[in-house]
């Protein structure tokens, strides 16, 4: 059975997108047959970050309005065959994306993937609620800053009221907590929480912590995934996160002393 | 080791530190609203309506929450009242038996408009 995921934060700038291509590709990698889709109408930027921003013919609310079939919209990914990207509209009309059309397009997907990741807008209006919405999982992208924890819990909420999981009183979405943007040295002068601070605050289970980068700016400049590039901390810790998603134990990264030379000689061959 | 180094050198005042104390106390107060049934405000409105018959009170003198106790919800009224403010000729009046004050919209038995359905 198909499996839905959504990456969502409620404040904008933490990484969504950056983590939702990152964590589709992981998947796709590990032969997963996975697409990803991007639920910020007007706003389209899943396609850049993905780099097949040239190859966008038809879009989601084409294919919603019965304008383009599935196929004709779907963007194959040119670096893994298991990779499909499902881009957006440009439309400035929000309410296109009609919620008996997202299910109807989720369902006809389910049939085709094994794993449906869904980019969802900053917010929480509509497009954020459609997105998260069929969600089966949550990855609450969150950055170590006040408001970004805020929004994230306020999110959480959302999925634990408004979802259709909760609407129907099926068993919860599965939340999981994916910290981007961490700095252990800043953690370490008291500059920054920490992810154990966090954890602590929102009291959901912890996917991965992703590490700031150089690579991750690198990679959104080439539209190449971060996961591919092997030699990044942020890559490696990506393949991590979808590792336990998928059920395997790995030791965080990153996040003790001792390893904090390696990941700075890492940092400085980047 | 790491203990008696925090005792001899307790916990600075950093600012991840204030970030976290912010944050638990504003996501504190922001859960207690967000699970709070809608007709809370409306309550607490007829409710300060009602006490305020008998007792000058002001509005954050009342309290009503929603919590959990095990199994149970619990609807909370806390009120604060000042003996020194009791109106006499209000106090006389009730001790009296004078006509009850009409019954609160939730005693009727049928659902007020503001509660939700199901």
């Amino acid at each position: 059975m198909a499996k839905v995921i959504v990456l969502t934060s409620g404040k904008g700038g933490v990484g969504k997108t950056t983590s939702a291509a990152a964590i589709a590709a992981g998947l796709a990698l590990r032969g997963n047959r996975t697409v990803v889709i991007d639920f910020d109408v007007g706003l389209r930027n899943l396609d850049l970050i993905m780099g097949c921003e040239r190859r966008v013919v038809f879009d989601f609310i084409n294919v919603i309005n019965g304008d383009a079939k599935l196929n004709q919209a779907l963007i194959k990914d040119k670096r893994s065959d298991n990779l499909y990207i499902f881009p957006t509209s440009q439309t400035r009309d929000k309410d296109a994306l009609k919620r008996d059309g997202v299910e109807r397009v989720l369902d006809e997907l389910k049939d085709n993937f094994d794993y449906i990741v869904c980019d969802s807008p900053a917010g929480i209006e509509h497009g954020a609620i459609t997105a998260l919405y069929f969600a089966d999982s949550a990855i609450i992208t969150t950055n170590p800053e006040v408001s970004s924890v805020r929004d994230s819990d306020r999110i959480i909420g959302i999925l634990a009221s408004k979802s259709k999981r909760a609407e129907h009183n099926m068993e919860p979405v599965d939340v999981h907590l994916l910290l981007t943007r961490y700095s252990l040295e800043r953690v370490k002068k008291g500059e920054m929480l920490s992810v154990e601070d966090v954890k602590e605050i929102l009291s959901i289970p912890l996917l991965g912590v992703i590490p700031e980068s150089e690579s991750v700016l690198r990679a959104s400049n080439t539209g190449t995934p971060v996961v591919f590039d092997q030699e990044s901390p942020a890559g490696r810790a990506y393949h991590d996160a979808v590792a336990r998603f998928l059920g395997e134990q790995r030791e965080m990264r990153f996040l003790k002393s001792e390893r904090r030379s390696f990941f700075r000689a890492l940092l400085g061959r980047a | 080791m790491m203990r008696l180094l925090d005792l001899l050198f307790p916990e600075r005042r950093t600012s991840a530190v204030v970030a976290k104390d912010r944050l638990k106390i504003v996501l504190a107060h922001e859960r207690a609203s967000r699970d709070a049934p809608d007709f809370l405000p409306v309550l607490q409105k007829e409710l300060l309506q009602v006490v305020g018959r008998y007792v000058e009170i002001r509005d954050d003198m009342l309290r009503v929450n929603v919590g959990k106790s095990g199994d149970t919800s619990l609807l909370e009224i806390n009120v604060e009242i000042d003996r020194a403010k009791v109106s006499p000729a209000k106090n006389g009046a009730a001790s009296a038996g004078t006509k009850a004050p009409p019954a609160m919209r939730l005693d009727t038995g049928t659902p007020a408009p503001w509660v939700k359905p199901g």
